[in-house]
């Protein structure tokens, strides 16, 4: 396998096509647009091709494991019923009869009723965009910050990176759920937007730390000193030589990140802090299930196993993609 | 050695303030502490002030934070909502927490570090694919579901444990709360030992023993896992204080009257003492914690030398 970020392998093959990895080529010729987080790519390089780039070879992984392929599958059917909730559940998640409260599984109603007489079906298949909604928007938050904030520590380095550690080391020093009790119990607002706020707040350290790694070792390169040598700008070496190349890790971690973000989003409406109703929320179908669990433990079995099969997705992809994108593995 | 503990202490020291500081806002942000003091109805406004007075609550947030630190390094962690003392309040839970945090962490050491190297002497076998997917789906599952599970399982329908935990919380009590606490962190050991194992299975100590003709057991215990252990103690010193962290949900469901149980109340009854108080003492544990794991490292592997 050629080194991914080998300037001579890429001057060689002269792939200008063949991604944004191949650097040596883009600086040469500027003519490669910068690829990164586009697995495919434009395909220049064939199957059996001297020079791939790290994410076509990446993705000619991908496409092969059985695991991905499956936690793919899953993680499609669960946004296309979190944005057409209705394609496949006719009912209302809203529209409860206390009669029929706790009751089993009847015809029309396959997972049976929960407590306030609501249809187990229809709020679970409607209880997925919540999840996916605030697991994909704290996850797209937490990347942008953390990798910028981290990103330009590790570049720069001196006193905002010291200062930057420093802050990092505050925010690691304190449990999660415990900041998510304080600062959501005064949150009376029924929207996603607080809890996805928080955890943008409390999660951006932990890529900023692996951002900044990641960039202080690829700002170590030939390449990049031979860009400086050349008298490219900071922000050229920071965007076309040294982001693409310090990108992976990051996507690795905010994807396994992602499962638990909707984890995190279940476990804080179960203490009552997370999502509040009207929102249709596993978190809190769960978390009313269990008072009655003795007598219909249906009610939890549901939204539990729903929950657990989308976290389960999630990091399954995130996996899929370190060993995809980490050569030491393969 | 000694400078490097003292270096390492004086670095605790922002991390320290600033995370108190950050609890100490959020908590501010919290809402109005003295509307927990006049139970469900709303104080009147004299009373209020009257009370506002008494707490130094009338002074800006900065000097407040100060006189509270000032306190707490006197020993004084100040009243909680019901006229407790707050140290009364932690000399109660701690030792029910700590109790808790040290069975969840002897599962994490014997079972993940048992599984980890099985499956990492014995990569790609049917038992390490078994165990690898295992991982996954505990990883998967939120702790509170598991522990919901456990509870439905072994205390309603199988009778096996108690469903709720007495307020002596003995250790045998806490073996089931313990395990569903360990749960995440435990799937997380496996797959770290199995990896480092893994990886230093090939590695010319490991070689070099085999050929001296060291029976196998010494090699691998002797040899293979302590330098496989380095990453795996890391994760365990930094998992001390997410456990007592996380132990909020546990203690939720097993009616556990630990820390997690005082800092829910807390919070409920917008109790600021309670809440800082409890916190603080967290983030030393953790900071604690991780300063071990530091100075652990060099009896692990005698290369690492601290200047």
């Amino acid at each position: 396998m050629p080194e991914p970020h080998d300037p001579a392998e890429g001057a060689i093959a002269g792939t200008g096509a063949g991604g944004a990895m191949d650097l040596a080529a883009s600086e040469a010729t500027t003519l490669a647009p910068g690829q990164q987080g586009e697995p495919g790519g434009p395909g220049g390089t064939g199957a059996g091709a001297p020079a791939r780039s790290l994410w076509s070879d990446a993705w000619r992984d991908l496409r092969r494991n059985p695991v991905f392929i499956i936690s793919g599958l899953i993680i499609v059917f669960l946004v296309f019923i979190s944005l057409w909730p209705s394609a496949i559940a006719s009912g209302d998640p809203l529209d409860c009869d206390l009669a029929n409260a706790q009751k089993g599984s009847s015809p029309g109603h396959p997972f049976g009723f929960d407590g306030q007489g609501c249809d187990v079906y229809t709020r679970t298949v409607y209880g997925a965009r919540a999840s996916v909604t605030v697991g994909v928007c704290a996850t797209l938050g937490v990347a942008l910050l953390g990798s910028v904030l981290g990103g330009l520590a590790g570049f720069f380095g001196g006193a905002w990176d010291a200062i930057l550690s420093r802050i990092t080391d505050v925010f690691f020093a304190i449990p999660v759920v415990l900041g998510g009790l304080v600062l959501l119990s005064v949150v009376t607002s029924n929207t996603v937007w607080p809890v996805i706020g928080f955890m943008v707040l409390l999660g951006w350290p932990q890529i900023s730390r692996i951002a900044r790694g990641s960039v202080i070792t690829a700002k170590q390169n030939d390449y990049v000193q031979a860009a400086r040598a050349l008298g490219a700008s900071n922000s050229r070496m920071l965007l076309r030589h040294i982001a693409p190349n310090a990108v992976a890790p990051v996507i690795v971690v905010a994807t396994i990140a992602l499962g638990t973000y909707i984890a995190l989003e279940a476990t804080l409406s179960y203490l009552g802090v997370g999502l509040k109703p009207p929102t249709v929320s596993w978190g809190i179908d769960i978390s009313a299930a269990s008072q009655y669990i003795r007598n219909a433990p249906h009610m939890l079995l549901w939204p539990a196993g729903a929950l657990a099969i989308t976290v389960l997705a999630f990091i399954m992809l995130g996996d899929a993609v370190r060993d995809a994108l980490d050569p030491k593995l393969r | 050695m000694g400078r490097y503990v003292i270096r390492r202490l004086l670095q605790m020291i922002p991390v320290f303030f600033g995370a108190t500081l950050l609890i100490f806002l959020m908590v501010n942000v919290m809402g109005d502490p003295i509307a927990g003091l006049c139970g469900d109805r709303k104080c009147d406004p004299a009373t209020a002030a009257q009370l506002k007075k008494e707490f130094g609550l009338d002074k800006p947030v900065w000097h407040q934070y100060a006189t509270y630190m000032g306190n707490v390094f006197t020993g004084d962690f100040g009243t909680a909502f019901n006229g407790q003392k707050v140290t009364e309040l932690m000399s109660t839970a701690f030792p029910v927490t700590i109790r808790l945090t040290l069975v969840a962490i002897v599962f994490e050491i014997v079972i993940g570090i048992t599984l980890g190297v099985v499956t990492g002497l014995r990569r790609g076998k049917p038992i390490d694919t078994a165990v690898l997917l295992l991982t996954l789906i505990v990883i998967s599952v939120p702790t509170f579901v598991t522990g919901l599970l456990l509870q439905l399982l072994l205390g309603v329908e199988w009778g096996v444990i108690k469903p709720s935990v007495s307020s002596e919380a003995t250790v045998d009590e806490l073996i089931v709360p313990g395990l569903v606490l360990a749960s995440v962190s435990l799937a997380y050991v496996t797959r770290l030992t199995r990896t480092s194992i893994a990886e230093n299975r090939r590695a010319d100590y490991v070689r070099t023993a085999v050929a001296k003709g060291l029976p196998r057991r010494r090699v691998i215990t002797r040899h293979l896992l302590r330098n496989s252990l380095i990453p795996v103690v890391t994760f365990i010193g930094t998992d001390v204080g997410a456990l007592m962290g996380g132990a909020i949900v546990t203690e939720r469901i097993f009616n556990i009257h630990g820390v997690g149980f005082q800092l829910y109340q807390g919070i409920l009854r917008q109790s600021t003492q309670t809440v800082v108080g409890f916190v603080t003492v967290l983030v030393l544990v953790f900071l604690v914690a991780n300063l071990i794991v530091d100075l652990l490292y060099a009896v692990l592997d005698p290369r690492i030398r601290y200047a």
